[in-house]
This record gives structure tokens, C-alpha cells and sequence, in this order.
């Protein structure tokens, strides 16, 4: 039997990814998740973090906000921006990273802004380096 | 009769007019298929997000506390309506068609002794409305420089949208734009986005216990503005397919109407040189008999 589900990632313009795989792991609101065949249906948030595909090969995706769904094994992620990693534009997720390390200095920001901003530099500045 | 002069400088204007029309023909086909494109990868994240949300819906049982975005305000006065139309013309009854369908619905609504709140974007739209509900018009968007609308414009009029919402302007929010179903036929489409509108029978079957993480009335909160953005930008997709694909028939439709008259017109203008060389030869030989 095989042990793999199915997974999409979509964003309001295309189609990003469409591929059967045995693990996902997902940066969930509240803390990363592994998801595997067969787990209970889902639904949830993403907070800024990487999206891991594991299949024969791995793939790294690195997302700033999303839904997930997951229901008879389709995991299905709605996110504005996935960009996969390596990335070739680089310079982009540099400026995203000075552009958020800005913004968590301001003082008008929520507790969970700035929650979603931390992730964000962390997860920036370790796929940056 | 107009002179052979005349004929020949109109069979020229007509033909000049066909090869700009020709010319737009062509560049309106190559953008349409790359709307076309966009318009159907947009699709599925559009009906994904609906469902996801309709999953949501039903775990929620008491409707008191469900958020305001989806079940309203349990009013049903003030309307607002958002017109999508393009920016530019010629393009058919791309334009028209929209405003003639939100105007009925202007009506209908108005008739009732309801309020009216418009909010219009594109100019075309705009021009179109102003006469009649120009009063009404609360806000205008025009996107004229963008060379294509990317997700954030959306963002910018859902954004406004949900503003205007939390300041209780308006009970019910109405979508108006063109459906791109093929290149020929695009249908006017009114949606209404608020309250959600509940299509029961998608997806009936798939009654699943999700686990939500946060709870459901965080997730909800969260999402249902974004669907509004996702509807709307769902809708600039299918507008500008539906344009592209609009101005690609009624510009084949130009060409091939300045064919005809080109034609009409040929024949006219042989026919008038005929007769006159016809009428000098009757003159010629008349003068010769007379002799």
C-alpha cells in the first residue's frame, strides 16, 4: 500500500506545486506539524516559516502566510507567496528581511504581528545566509 | 452621386480604419490568451478558499456568535455594489453589459426603499453610471497603469470594503462583473460577497469533523476577509479575460463589416467610372454623327 497523499499548493495565480508526497511538515500557527497519510481532517493557519515536501528528493518552500486544509488525504495550502528555495531571486527575501527587521522595531504593532514578524526574520535570516 | 474623387478617398479611410482594427484584433487575441491563462489558474484557489470557508460554516451552529462577515448584520437596508468594468473601450459590450446589469439591480434595489452605496472601478464603468446613480457613488478605483492586476490591487478594494463593513455603511455587498465563459460569450455575473452566500449544495456529501488550530471563530475571522480580496481578484481575472476576448470578436466584427463596405464601395466606384467613360463615349459618337 502505498504511503503517499496527495498535496497542492495554490496561490490567486497559479498553481505552485501539484504532486504526490509522504510527509509534509508545515510551519502551523502554532508550532510546526508533520502531517502523514491518513491524518485527521484539518484545517489551519501558517505563520512566515518553510513548508518541507519530503518525498525520494526533498523540497523547501518558504511561505509568509497561508490556509491549510487537509481532508481525505489532500493536503491543500492556499498562500500569497511561496517561493521555492534555493531561490534564484535572492535580493528579494533580503529586502523582505530588512523590510520586516523595520517594522518590529515600530512601536504601533499587536503582540501577534509581532509574533508573525519574529518568525519571519528568523526564518529570513537562516535561509539568507 | 458623390464624384469618383470622393469614392475613392472613402474606399481609403475605410481601409485604414480596417487595418487598425485588424491590428487591435491581433494584440486584443495574444493578451486574451494570457488573461485566459491567468483567469483559469486563478480559479481553483478562488473555489478552494469557498470551500474551505463553507467546511467552516457548518461546524459553526450558533449564529449569534458567528462573525458579522458571514452572517451579516441581520439587516438588509443599505446595499453596496461594487462595479468591475475595464478601463478602456472598444471592446464591445464588454462594458455595457456590466452596467446594464448592475443598473437593474440599481433599480430593483432603490424601488424597494433600500439604500444604495456604489463603489466602481474602472473608468469606463464609471462614465457609464455617472449619469444616472452618479450620487451614489462612495468610492472610485481605476487601475489604468497597471499593466496587469496583481493580487495586492484586490487587496486595496477588499481592504476598503471590510473598512467600510466594520463602520456598518452597509448590509450587503454585491459583486458585479463579467464571467469569461469563452472567447465569444462572457456573462454578467452579480455576486454577493457579504454576507457569504450560502451554496449549500457544493460539496454536500464531504461532512468531515476538521481539527481546527486555532479555533474555528479565530480562523474564520481571519479568512473571511481575505476570501473578499480572493472573490474580487477572482473577478479582475475574469474581467480582463473576458475583455481581452470581448474586444477580440468586436473587432473581428469591425474588420470584417469594413471588408463589406470596401467592397460596396469598389463596386460603386467602378460602376461610376464605368458610366462616365460610357457617357464620354456617347458623347464623342453622338458629336461624330452630327457631323
Amino acid at each position: 500500500m502505498s504511503e503517499k497523499f496527495s498535496l497542492e499548493i495554490l496561490s490567486p495565480e497559479s498553481l505552485i506545486i501539484k504532486t504526490d508526497v509522504k510527509q509534509v511538515v508545515i510551519p502551523s500557527f502554532e508550532g510546526e506539524m508533520g502531517i502523514l497519510k491518513d491524518h485527521i481532517p484539518l484545517i489551519t493557519f501558517l505563520r512566515p516559516g518553510l513548508v518541507k515536501i519530503f518525498n525520494e528528493d526533498e523540497k523547501t518552500f518558504f511561505v509568509e502566510e497561508g490556509t491549510v486544509e487537509f481532508a481525505n488525504n489532500n493536503l491543500l495550502i492556499l498562500t500569497s507567496s511561496a517561493v521555492e528555495l534555493p531561490s534564484k531571486n535572492k535580493q528579494s527575501l533580503v529586502s523582505l528581511l530588512s523590510e520586516a527587521e523595520k517594522q518590529i522595531i515600530s512601536e504601533e504593532i499587536t503582540d501577534k504581528e509581532k509574533y508573525l514578524l519574529s518568525y519571519k526574520i528568523e526564518t529570513l535570516k537562516s535561509i539568507t545566509r | 452621386m458623390p464624384s469618383l474623387d470622393d469614392l475613392k478617398k472613402r474606399i481609403k479611410s475605410v481601409k485604414s480604419t480596417q487595418k487598425i482594427t485588424k491590428a487591435m484584433k491581433m494584440v486584443a487575441a495574444a493578451k486574451l490568451r494570457k488573461a485566459q491563462e491567468n483567469a483559469e489558474k486563478g480559479r481553483p484557489y478562488s473555489k478552494k478558499m469557498q470551500n474551505i470557508i463553507l467546511n467552516l460554516t457548518k461546524t459553526i451552529n450558533d449564529p449569534e456568535s458567528a462573525p458579522k462577515l458571514l452572517v451579516g448584520t441581520g439587516k438588509d437596508q443599505i446595499y453596496l455594489c461594487v462595479v468591475l468594468t475595464a478601463d478602456r473601450g472598444l471592446c464591445g459590450g464588454f462594458n455595457s453589459n456590466i452596467c446594464k446589469l448592475a443598473k437593474t439591480q440599481f433599480k430593483k434595489i432603490l424601488s424597494e426603499g433600500k439604500n444604495l452605496k456604489i463603489i466602481s472601478v474602472g473608468s469606463k464603468g464609471l462614465d457609464l453610471i455617472k449619469r444616472h446613480y452618479g450620487k451614489y457613488i462612495v468610492k472610485k478605483f481605476s487601475f489604468k497603469d497597471r499593466k496587469q492586476i496583481s493580487f495586492d490591487d484586490a487587496k486595496i478594494i477588499g481592504d476598503e470594503i471590510i473598512n467600510l463593513f466594520n463602520n456598518n455603511e452597509f448590509d450587503r455587498c454585491i459583486l458585479f462583473y463579467n464571467n469569461f465563459k469563452n472567447v465569444i460569450t462572457q456573462i454578467p455575473q452579480a455576486q454577493q460577497i457579504i454576507p457569504a452566500e450560502n451554496n449549500s449544495n457544493l460539496n454536500e456529501e464531504n461532512n468531515q469533523f476538521y481539527e481546527f488550530e486555532p479555533e474555528e471563530d479565530e480562523i474564520l475571522e481571519d479568512l473571511l476577509p481575505k476570501n473578499i480580496s480572493t472573490q474580487i481578484f477572482k473577478a479582475f481575472l475574469e474581467n480582463a479575460a473576458s475583455e481581452q476576448g470581448s474586444r477580440m470578436t468586436a473587432m473581428d466584427n469591425a474588420t470584417r463589416n469594413a471588408g463589406d463596405l470596401v467592397d460596396k464601395l469598389t463596386i460603386n466606384y467602378n460602376r461610376s467610372r464605368q458610366a462616365s467613360i460610357t457617357k464620354e463615349l456617347i458623347e464623342i459618337i453622338s458629336g461624330a454623327e452630327s457631323l
